[in-house]
Order: structure tokens, then C-alpha cells, then sequence
């Protein structure tokens, strides 16, 4: 492999393979669809058809491609909120309690800051929600760096808390009138459009992006970055450069959180324009696994949310068009989630192919 | 004759680098062979496939004349083949036994161990090797010395008959090295057949019956020890002559650039460490710390970057109070260090070339906004550090890990260097390294002396402080018990001090 088209793909993937991490992720991906497949097949269905109806399911219309970009766009921001918690060596598990805290404080920040231009109404709901996040991972964060305290559990616990304290927000001081768990609606001014109807494909894809973009020059090109890297890859290399482990342990789950909130806050804004107890069906969780398959890095992430976006929406159109249960799509995903865990299996894969 | 070991036309290829070009190889039977080459001339490389560790691209390998396929360590002690490590493989809270046994438990009915059979056997082990080694010890008590022997019995109770030892002297005190090569003889006595890998031509020297000398993946030759010295040896490593001596200076400057007073601190295992240490570096010299390994060395280092906290005492560069600055602004204040743990300190394995050599400027030199890494700057600075230092790499985005460990060394020094420090802390700075990288490591030491920086040299290699030092300052105990001049002494007297015979 030439050395500068190997540095390039680092660039871009950040990952420590390059090209050979790529080529390793995308194979287990088509692993992953061969043994759907056979899965199929098995079951009596024509694998052909049911990947057919699935890909122009989710690609083939504008609608399609609309539903895909839409089921993407929350596992963009939980995916990435992950790997940047991974990079400085955290595991940063409580992803989902810091997507619905940025959820719940953008909804507070829609409803209750009425009376603003959108211009301003718009950017500070995202940083309400954004703080709400952040300031939820701090918590673990302290604890880790005061107390040493592992980030595994309190994270995933504070999501759990997380979870049953914004559902008794919305059940008792902020609910709105009615018979459901919700919110009042957040002002029009604090909305991103939708750029795509019907679908409710909204303005947030276009976050997502920055997002994406953004944290690829963080980690890649700033300082902060770099030393949130080295500290993950050997934290006694970087206290003895003189990299402080217990300030990147604070800065990366803040940013960790910071990204979650931001996506529990677009999520709000785009879509359902209010917080319903439930509306996350596990983005956060989810985000830990796109994170892998999209190899821990941001563009990575990004299509791999992309495809877990499209398994969602063209899955709904494979069942209607030829009755293969839903099911197979949690199947497929398992697949994926697995051969991209076995990275060693893929390569001993793809050298018998050779 | 059939040789013990043949391996024939053996090449291995990493991305950039061949660590193995079409080598030959072949070891006799009841045989000390020494195989001898710098960092990254691919001896461990070829020791690793022959131990199943790596698998070679092309060629064979004969074990007792018969051709064999080695795809794991397990086939490797199977055919009788036994490796030990540079870095132990040991289990620091079991004892000696059951350290040994690991692996290959004996049992009275498949489920419960068999304890008396197994305190037996490696008490037999011990006795018929004459290694000396309290088997019902654990492990994390035993100096390093004797933990290398409990690998040695290891592979033994493995069943070895072919016995690799990577550079195994390199963590050992002389007096140790002694006792290792009389445990390497006892077993040939015994019709083993041992592969001694080094990069010392001494002890090659003394030990071997035969030495292979690799260079850049390639077999320069073989020779008979009895027939051959160092000069040739260096030689033939190196492809040209080697120059260890060097001029000494000892004036000093009113002022030391960097004392230390009553400095004391504790262990990672709570144990005091460092008791009452005092110590004065000058300018233009070059300090030497002579001791037995685990004197507080270690702490020493990081007490003096700011890596560990002090329970009492001083530290001060240039006049100035820094005891109780963050590591950060000593780097900044001109404290550089070659750490003594290269992969646990100096580098980030999963970093570039590139990205390793910003580290620890990356706030300073290598950013222009405060914000982002200036990786122009940052590329150039790298070329320019390749070629200056003569780092063999394919360039500066290759990971470092894909280095050998003399080029990975070259590039923490360039980085160390290159800030032009008043201080160089080096610790054990040519651990592990061949002679052409030690050989440069020590010019530039001595050349960052003659430019006026204080440089404190900590090394358990006694001909390295002697080679080097100015002053020699022995560590005791977690204190220093005895500053010499380095004319003023001799090798016989900072021998007895670094074992406590001192009495000031």
C-alpha cells in the first residue's frame, strides 16, 4: 500500500489501519448481508428479492432516501458522541441519558424562551441542549477524575436515571394537557424545518453534517485532539508530555455529552417538535455499535448510521412488498455489529480469498 | 551431523520493510549460537517465526532435519522449541511453581493439581541447571534477575531442547550476567542447544560457540567466537568501524542548573522511594547514576519531571523553585527526558513518526493559533529530524510501532534534542539498543553536554556511565551515598557502593 494513499485515508478515517481498516469494515458489512441471505433463503424467502425491495426501499424514491437520512441523522450524533469518548480511552456508555437531557433541555428552552427570532431562538435551544448533555456526562467525568470512579458504570447508570427523570418531567411539571406523556410544543420558532416532505427529513441532517466535519478536524487537526488521542492510546506517554489525563477525561466527555444533547436536541426540533416519554427507541445504545462499524471514526460513523438508517426504512418497505417479517433487519444489524467485532475473523476471511 | 535448527531461505515482509530477506540459518546440536545484529536487522523477527509467532512469507524450517510447519508457539514447545522473552512473561502474584507449570499442570486425577509432584519437579528442574531460584516464592518479589531464570525453567518444563533467549542480558547487573551464563553453560553440558540473541559483542564473545551476524534482514555471515573479536564483530553489524571513546570535561559553573534537596517520595507500593536524595547538576556535564536496578531510579526521574509527588524536599532549575509545577511547564522550562520505558513512556505506538515527534510541543512550536496543530510545520520538522537523525522509516506517516526499537528511540531523542534543553534527563537511554544506535544516542548525549546542558545519565550499564560520565553519583536505598569525578574512582569502588558497601 503506497504510504501517501494510506496517510490520506488516515486523514480522512483517522483509524490506525488506514485503507486496510476500511477495506476490513466494508467487508464484514458484505459478510454480514451474505449470511442474511443464506438466513433467508433459509426461511423459505428469495433473498434476491427481499435485498432488492430493501435497497430501492430505502434509496429507490425520494421518499426513501428522505425516511433513510431521517432514521440516520439521531444515530450520527450518538455514534460520534461515542468514539470521541472512545478516543481519549473512555468508554463513554451513557450515551442515550445524555441524548435525552439535550432532548429535555432543548424542549424547555423551546417552549418556555417564546417570543424570540428564530435566528436566535434556533441556535440557543441547540446549546441549551448541547449544555444539558454535556453537564450530564460531566457527572461521570468528575467522578472518574476525582474518584476514579469507572466510567462504564456511572455512565450507564446516570442513563437509567436520565431516562426516568425526564419521563417524570413529562408526566408531571411539564406535561402538557392531555392524555399523553408529553411536553407542550416547542415554539415555531425554535423548529428545524423539514427540507423534504412528506418525509420528516428536517434540517438537522444538515447538522449532522457539521458535526461530522467538525469533529473530524477536532480530532484530527486541533490540539485539543491530539491530546485527547495520545491520552487514549497511552495515557503515561501523554502525562509524561506533559498532557494533563484528568483535564482530557473532563474535556472529552464534555464533548462526548455536548454531542448526544445536540442530537437529543435536533431530534426534538426536527421531528416531533415536542418530548414524548419513549420517542428515543435506543438511539444511544445504538450509537455504541454504528460507532464500531463505522470504524471510530466520524465519517465512518456517519455512513455507517446512514446504513442502519436505510435497514430501518427499506425494512418497512421489504415487509409490505414481500412479506418478509421485520425481523430479518434486527437480524442483519446483529450480523454487521458482529463481523465488525471480529475484525481477526474478517481478515482470516479475506486472505483465504487471496 | 544434523543441525538442531535449519531454517532455509526465510523472507518476511511487513508493510515498507523487509525484516527478512532470504536467510539462512542453521544451528548444531548441544550449541550456543549467537545471533547477533542491530535493532531492526530482524533477528527477533527470525526468532519469532521459528517460534510461531510470525509466519514467513517464503522458506522452511528443519527441526532435526525434518521440515516443519510452526504456526503457533504451541507447535514451536511441541517440537521442543522454548523462548524467552525480553519482556517476562510471568504472573507477578503466583509463585515460582505454579509459574511454571502454567500451561502444563500435572494432576493427581485431571481435576485437582498435583502439588507435591509439581514442587518436585521444578525443584529438580532447579537443582539439575543449578539455577538458583526460591521456587515457592511469588514472582513479583524475585529480582529480574531471578524472574529470567524462572522462564529459563519455563521452557524447560515445557520441554525444551532448543532454547531461545532474546537479548537476555539486557536487564541484568553484571554480577547476574555471570550467573546466567553459567546457568546457559550447565545446560549445554546437558545437550542443549541454546540461541543467545544480542547485540553485545562481549558477551557474544564469551558465551557462543558460533555467531550469526544480521544486518538489515540479511545474513553479513558466521563465524567460530574462538576466531573472531569485537572489532570484526562490530564490522560486520555495522559495515564500518565504531568509536565509543569520548572527551570529558568536568568544569562547573557557579550555579548547578538543576539541584535537588532531600527529595523523597513513596512507591507505587507505598514503599519510601526516594529518602532524603540530594543532588547537583552543572552545565557542560554529563552526570552519571550508577546502581542496582530498583534504588529509586525510576522515581528519581519522574520526582524530577514532575510525575510523581514529592513528600518532602526540592527541586530547582536554574535557581528557581519548580516543586510544585505540572510537567507541562518544566517540558516548557527546558526539561527534556528520554524515558526509561520507551512503550509505557516515550511514545504513542499508534501515532506517526509525525505525531510522536510533536508530542510535548504540540502547545508551543507546532501550533500557530493556539488552536489547531500546524502540520505543515509539523512536516517539515519531521523531514528534517529523519534526516538529521538518520531514522529508518518509510516516512513520516508511517506508525511508529512499524519502527524498530533503535529508530524509535532515535526519534524520541530527536524530539527530546531538538527543543535544545537546559537539562536532559536520560534514562537508561541505549536499553535494548544495537550498536550504531547506542553509538549515536551517546554522541548526541555527549554533544548536548559540549552544548552547555546538564545531563543527567541514569543507566544500569556500568561501561555506559563509565564511557560517558564526567561525575559518577551513586544511588543507594533511595538516596545518593557517593559523588566521584570519574577519574578519581574506579569501576571496583562504584561497584561496592552500588551494593551498600559504602561508608561515607
Amino acid at each position: 500500500m503506497s504510504e501517501r494513499l494510506t496517510a490520506a485515508v488516515r486523514r480522512v478515517f483517522g483509524g490506525g489501519d488506514g485503507l486496510q481498516g476500511l477495506m476490513i469494515q466494508v467487508a464484514a458489512i458484505l459478510i454480514a448481508f451474505i449470511v442474511g441471505a443464506a438466513v433467508l433463503a433459509v426461511t423459505g424467502y428469495s433473498p434476491v428479492d427481499a435485498y432488492v425491495s430493501m435497497a430501492s426501499g430505502a434509496f429507490g424514491s425520494s421518499y426513501g432516501v428522505g425516511q433513510t437520512l431521517t432514521q440516520a441523522t439521531p444515530i450520527v450524533f450518538t455514534s460520534i458522541a461515542f468514539l470521541i469518548g472512545l478516543k481519549a480511552g473512555l468508554f463513554n456508555i451513557g450515551i442515550e441519558g445524555q441524548f435525552l437531557m439535550g432532548a429535555m433541555g432543548a424542549t424547555l428552552a423551546g417552549v418556555y424562551l417564546d417570543g424570540l427570532p428564530w435566528v436566535i431562538h434556533v441556535p440557543l435551544t441547540i446549546l441549551v441542549g448541547m449544555i444539558a448533555g454535556a453537564l450530564w456526562s460531566l457527572i461521570p467525568a468528575v467522578l472518574k477524575s476525582r474518584f476514579d470512579a469507572h466510567e462504564v458504570i456511572t455512565t450507564m447508570m446516570l442513563s437509567y436515571v436520565a431516562t426516568h427523570f425526564t419521563s417524570y418531567l413529562v408526566n408531571y411539571p411539564f406535561k402538557a394537557p392531555g392524555w399523553v406523556a408529553q411536553s407542550l410544543k416547542i415554539s415555531g420558532s425554535a423548529e428545524l424545518p423539514r427540507i423534504l416532505p412528506p418525509t420528516q427529513l428536517s434540517a438537522a441532517i444538515f447538522v449532522a453534517v457539521i458535526v461530522t466535519v467538525a469533529s473530524t478536524y477536532f480530532l484530527q487537526k486541533t490540539i485539543m485532539g491530539y491530546e485527547l488521542r495520545a491520552t487514549g492510546l497511552n495515557p503515561s506517554a501523554a502525562e509524561n508530555a506533559g498532557i494533563s489525563i484528568d483535564r482530557n477525561i473532563l474535556v472529552s466527555m464534555a464533548l462526548s455529552g455536548a454531542v448526544a444533547g445536540l442530537g437529543g436536541a435536533c431530534e426534538v426540533m426536527g421531528i416531533h417538535r415536542r418530548f414524548i416519554q419513549g420517542f428515543s427507541p435506543g438511539y444511544g445504545w445504538d450509537g455504541l455499535a454504528v460507532a464500531l462499524v463505522g470504524g471510530l471514526n466520524p465519517v465512518g460513523s456517519f455512513f455507517a448510521s446512514v446504513l442502519f438508517g436505510a435497514l430501518r426504512s427499506g425494512g418497512m418497505i421489504m415487509t409490505r412488498a414481500t412479506g418478509v417479517p421485520l425481523d430479518i433487519v434486527k437480524i442483519l444489524q446483529a450480523l454487521v455489529i458482529m463481523f465488525v467485532a471480529a475484525p481477526k475473523l474478517i481478515r482470516a476471511l479475506l486472505r483465504r480469498e487471496r | 551431523m544434523t543441525s538442531a535448527i535449519q531454517m532455509v531461505d526465510i523472507t518476511k515482509t511487513f508493510p515498507g520493510v523487509t525484516a527478512n530477506d532470504n536467510i539462512d540459518f542453521s544451528v548444531d546440536k548441544a550449541e550456543i549460537h549467537g545471533l547477533l545484529g542491530e535493532n531492526g536487522a530482524g533477528k527477533s523477527v527470525l526468532m519469532s517465526i521459528l517460534y510461531g509467532l510470525y509466519k514467513p512469507d517464503s522458506g522452511d524450517i528443519l527441526v532435526d532435519g525434518e521440515k516443519v510447519d510452526i504456526s503457533g508457539p504451541s507447535d514451536a514447545m511441541r517440537l521442543g522449541i522454548g523462548m524467552v522473552h525480553q519482556h517476562f512473561m510471568l504472573v507477578p502474584s503466583l509463585t515460582v511453581v505454579e509459574n511454571v507449570i502454567l500451561g502444563r499442570e500435572p494432576t493427581v486425577n485431571g481435576v485437582t493439581l498435583d502439588m507435591e509432584r509439581m514442587l518436585r519437579d521444578v525443584a529438580e528442574s532447579c537443582k539439575r541447571y543449578k539455577l538458583d531460584v526460591d521456587i515457592e516464592a511469588p514472582v513479583y518479589q524475585l529480582p529480574v534477575g531471578v524472574q529470567q531464570r524462572v522462564e529459563i525453567l519455563k521452557a524447560l518444563y515445557r520441554g525444551a531442547d532448543v532454547l531461545i533467549l532474546d537479548e537476555p542480558t539486557s536487564v541484568l547487573t553484571p554480577g547476574e550476567t555471570e550467573e546466567l551464563f553459567n546457568a546457559v553453560r550447565e545446560l549445554k553440558a546437558d545437550g542443549k542447544t541454546v540461541i543467545f540473541i544480542s547485540h553485545k559483542l562481549r558477551e557474544v564473545l564469551a558465551i557462543c560457540d558460533r555467531i550469526t551476524v544480521l544486518k538489515r534482514g540479511k545474513v553479513v555471515g558466521t563465524v567460530l567466537a574462538a576466531e573472531t573479536g569485537e572489532g570484526q564483530l562490530a564490522e560486520m553489524m555495522v559495515g564500518r568501524k565504531i568509536v565509543y571513546e569520548f572527551t570529558k570535561e568536568a568544569e562547573c559553573g557557579l550555579e548547578p542548573v538543576l539541584r535537588l534537596e532531600g527529595l523523597e517520595c513513596l512507591s507505587d507500593r507505598g514503599i519510601p522511594a526516594l529518602r532524603g536524595l540530594d543532588l547537583d547538576l552543572c552545565g557542560s556535564e554529563i552526570l552519571g547514576v550508577a546502581g542496582v536496578e530498583g534504588n529509586g531510579q525510576t522515581e528519581l526521574v519522574e520526582a524530577v519531571m514532575g510525575l510523581r509527588e514529592l513528600t518532602g524536599g526540592s527541586v530547582k532549575l536554574d535557581g528557581q523553585d519548580i516543586t510544585d509545577t505540572q510537567p507541562k511547564t518544566r517540558i516548557q522550562m527546558g526539561v527534556s527526558h528520554i524515558p526509561e520505558d520507551r512503550h509505557k513512556r516515550a511514545i504513542v505506538p499508534d501515532f506517526s513518526v509525525l505525531e510522536n515527534l510533536v508530542l510535548g510541543s504540540q502547545r508551543d512550536r507546532f501550533t500557530r493559533n493556539g488552536v489547531s496543530i500546524d502540520f505543515a510545520e509539523a512536516k517539515r520538522f519531521s523531514t528534517d529530524m529523519i534526516n538529521d537523525y538518520q531514522i529508518a522509516t518509510p516516512g513520516p506517516e508511517t506508525l511508529i510501532r512499524y519502527l524498530s526499537g533503535g529508530n524509535q528511540q532515535r526519534v524520541v531523542v530527536a524530539r527530546e534534542f531538538s527543543r535544545d534543553p537546559p537539562v536532559v534527563i536520560a534514562a537508561q537511554p541505549t536499553r535494548g539498543l544495537d550498536v550504531g544506535a547506542t553509538e549515536y544516542v551517546r554522541r548526541k548525549l555527549v554533544e548536548m553536554r559540549d552544548h552547555g546542558a546538564g545531563v543527567l545519565l541514569i543507566s544500569a550499564d556500568l561501561d555506559e556511565i563509565w564511557a560517558l560520565s564526567d561525575r559518577v553519583a551513586v544511588i543507594y536505598e533511595g538516596s545518593i551515598v557517593a559523588v566521584k569525578a570519574v577519574d578519581e574512582t574506579d569501576v571496583q569502588e562504584i561497584g561496592l557502593l552500588m551494593a551498600g558497601g559504602g561508608n561515607e
